[in-house]
């Protein structure tokens, strides 16, 4: 019996058909379902796809980060001197600050004379003898990436480049001050000299000149790390992965870019 | 212990949040930036939007008891609403750069409504005000042919019965939009400082509610002041019991809401007893003890709930009446005023290093000072007093010549039979 019917081609018979079409199902289904997650053949390719995108100019935007790594923090206040000398920052007002922890029996003191720009006076006896820890914390603005200042400025004059810098557009600012009011870290201020909203940059300034930030420059003891978390090769991506790190006052939910290393949970 | 006591700086230890040992504030936390002219723009718009609901009371909801008031109350309203930008002018740093607001309203923030809804509610109000007066001011146009009189006509020079017919149905369709604009103008003031989860003191969904219910309270409260004030200095005019009692009425059922939202507040952050409490607690045994405790709460909420409650239920003679309904408003109005100051100035008292308070520097000179806001505040009245010599407030008001005024002539010289112009 010809199982071939008229139309069908030459030397395809109902049983071949069904046979390729099984085939066919199975091998579909299988490439679609499994994919190796990372082949050496497609590493190749996200390479060589960078390579074309860095060639096209469409390279990866840089993706800051700040960190600052606690248990190094000796409280020199180098970087507040820095920071007030690079963006003339007023007289007892500040972009950057380090605060003096200390953890007694009784309770937690927390000090930060002017700033700590000039470094910190040794503590008293009794507060030497009653601590259990202590410890530095540098503040600065922490480039949130769900901004509440950004969101409370009633003119769109604070705003979010996509690099992640937060900055303010001081021809547009009516200085309002409600974005220092909303901002939970205290780290904007009303300049006196500008009469506009301030606060710290990330020195944008140097930044996109390829130089880092006047304060980590300035660090002594390598504190603070700024750089890109695209880059594998930065310090502070590779700071990043290798250690527990947390964010000041999670609880706001602003996914803070200021990360801290080391920090204890009695830094606010 | 005791050398960290004697080191802080305002407070004994056990008085500051999260175990602080001194009083810690960061460092750009040492002046409270939100001052004075903060504290006075929502208690004027608090009074906006009281004097605009007794006004439309009669306008929307025909209480005859606020006949002879309602058009007093809408002047009132628009004196007040006339300055309500004044203060948030002149708080900002960079004031001429105001109008920013109404040409890149950033609308994530709820600040930047403002324009649109200070600017609806006053196109409203100046509507609502100019056909409430439209037949005054084209009787003053036939009358006097002063210019001025003729450009209020608008060019509309003829007043007929079916004319003022539809004026009446506008006024009560503009009296009945008014009333959620108002609320919206003052509610939202109140959504800002809501909103800010940055500061505990603020941070609650209440806080329009709040600041609604005790605008409501300070504007009756401020009327009834003003117009118990302005009765006894008139020749040959009396104080109507009925607009007192009724003002009283609203007044206590007003106070009992706002006051009962202001407990429930702090009670509820009491009984959670979560993060806001280890700040609020502290706050209000420390910085606001004096202004919220002793003031705001028990001197100048319980005796006005008390003595409201006799003028209302009480049957009293009618002078005594007036007298403890006025001391009641006078003490309600102060209750407000501290209400504001409590809220704006207390919240900012607690650094958002949860460790200690800032300091309030007062200064009477500046522009944020003590008398700029003293100034701000009494511009309305100014403002009242000079339109108070050109439009009739009250019925039976002849201005430019008011010893032409008489007990017995209550009906409304402008709401007489209607004219018409010669054309």
């Amino acid at each position: 019996m010809n199982l071939t019917t008229p139309d069908a081609p030459p030397g395809l018979d109902r049983r071949d058909f069904l046979q390729k079409v099984a085939a066919g199902s199975v091998a579909t289904t299988v490439l679609l379902v499994y994919r190796p997650y990372t082949s050496a053949e497609e590493e190749e390719e996200s390479d060589l796809l960078e390579i074309v995108k860095e060639a096209s100019g469409q390279k990866q935007k840089p993706d800051y980060a700040y960190v600052i790594d606690v248990n190094l923090c000796i409280g020199a206040g180098k970087c507040v001197e820095a920071c007030n000398k690079e963006n003339d920052v007023p007289a007892g007002l500040f972009r950057t600050w380090v605060e003096r922890y200390v953890r007694t029996g009784d309770g937690i003191y927390v000090d930060s004379p002017n700033g700590s720009v000039n470094g910190f006076i040794e503590a008293k006896d009794d507060l030497v003898d009653n601590s259990r820890e202590a410890w530095f914390a540098p503040k600065l603005c922490n480039h949130c990436r769900t901004a509440p200042c950004i969101q409370v400025c009633p003119v769109g004059a604070t705003f979010q480049t996509d690099e992640g810098f937060v900055l303010v557009d001081d021809k547009h600012c009516i200085g309002c001050a409600a974005c220092v009011q909303g901002c939970p870290y205290g780290s904007r201020f009303m300049n006196p000299d500008t009469n506009v909203a301030d606060k710290c940059t990330w020195c944008y300034h140097r930044v996109t000149k390829g130089q880092q930030p006047a304060c980590v420059e300035a660090c002594p003891t390598k504190a603070r790390l700024f750089g890109d978390l695209n880059d594998p090769e930065s310090d502070v991506t590779k700071i990043f992965k290798a250690n527990q790190w947390m964010v000041l006052k999670p609880e706001m939910h602003t996914d803070s870019y200021c990360f801290y290393v080391g920090m204890p949970k009695e830094t606010i | 212990m005791d050398f960290l006591i004697a080191a802080a700086n305002t407070a004994a230890a056990s008085d500051l949040p999260n175990q602080a040992l001194t009083n810690f504030v960061y460092a750009n936390e040492e002046h409270i930036l939100w001052s004075l002219m903060i504290v006075i723009y929502p208690y004027m718009t608090g009074i906006i939007a009281g004097a605009f609901v007794v006004s439309s009371l009669y306008h929307v909801f025909q209480l005859q008891a606020f006949k002879s008031i309602a058009r007093f109350a809408l002047v009132f309203s628009f004196c007040f609403g006339a300055f309500a930008g004044l203060p948030l002018t002149l708080h900002l740093t960079q004031p001429f750069r105001a109008f920013n607001i109404f040409l890149t309203p950033h609308f994530t923030a709820a600040m930047s409504v403002f324009g649109y809804v200070y600017g609806t509610y006053m196109v409203i109000l100046t509507i609502e005000i100019w056909l409430v007066y439209r037949e005054f001011f084209v009787r003053k146009a036939n009358e006097t042919k002063h210019i001025i009189w003729k450009i209020l006509t608008l060019g509309v020079n003829q007043v007929t019965p079916e004319s003022l017919a539809v004026d009446k149905k506008l006024i009560g369709f503009l009296a009945g939009l008014g009333i959620p604009v108002a609320f919206i103008l003052h509610g939202y003031v109140g959504f800002i400082f809501g909103s800010i989860k940055a500061v505990a003191w603020w941070a609650t969904p209440l806080q329009p509610i709040i600041f609604l219910a005790s605008a409501v309270v300070s504007g009756i409260a401020m009327l009834l002041l003003a117009y118990t004030f302005l009765m006894k200095r008139r020749p040959n005019r009396s104080i109507d019991p009925k607009v007192i009692k009724t003002l009283a009425v609203c007044l206590w059922m007003s106070f009992f809401i706002a006051f009962a939202l202001e407990l429930l507040e702090v009670g509820y952050a009491y009984f959670e007893h979560g993060h806001h409490w280890t700040l609020i607690g502290p706050l209000l045994s420390g910085p606001l003890y004096n202004t919220y405790v002793i003031w705001q709460i028990g001197i100048f909420s319980f005796p006005p709930i008390i003595i409201l409650g006799f003028v209302v239920l009480g049957k009293l003679r009618n002078g005594l009446m007036i007298f403890l309904a006025n001391v009641a408003a006078l003490l309600l109005v102060l209750q407000v005023l501290f209400m504001r100051y409590n809220v704006v100035i207390g919240g900012q008292f607690i650094s958002r290093s949860d460790r200690g308070f800032a300091e309030f520097h007062w200064h009477w000179f500046g522009r944020e000072g003590i008398l700029m806001t003293v100034l701000v505040f009494l511009l309305p009245f100014f403002l009242f007093a000079f339109l108070s010599r050109y439009i009739p407030i009250f019925p039976g008001d002849h201005p430019n010549h008011p010893k032409a005024s008489t007990k017995e002539d209550d009906t409304p010289k402008d709401s007489e039979s209607p004219t018409t112009s010669p054309a």
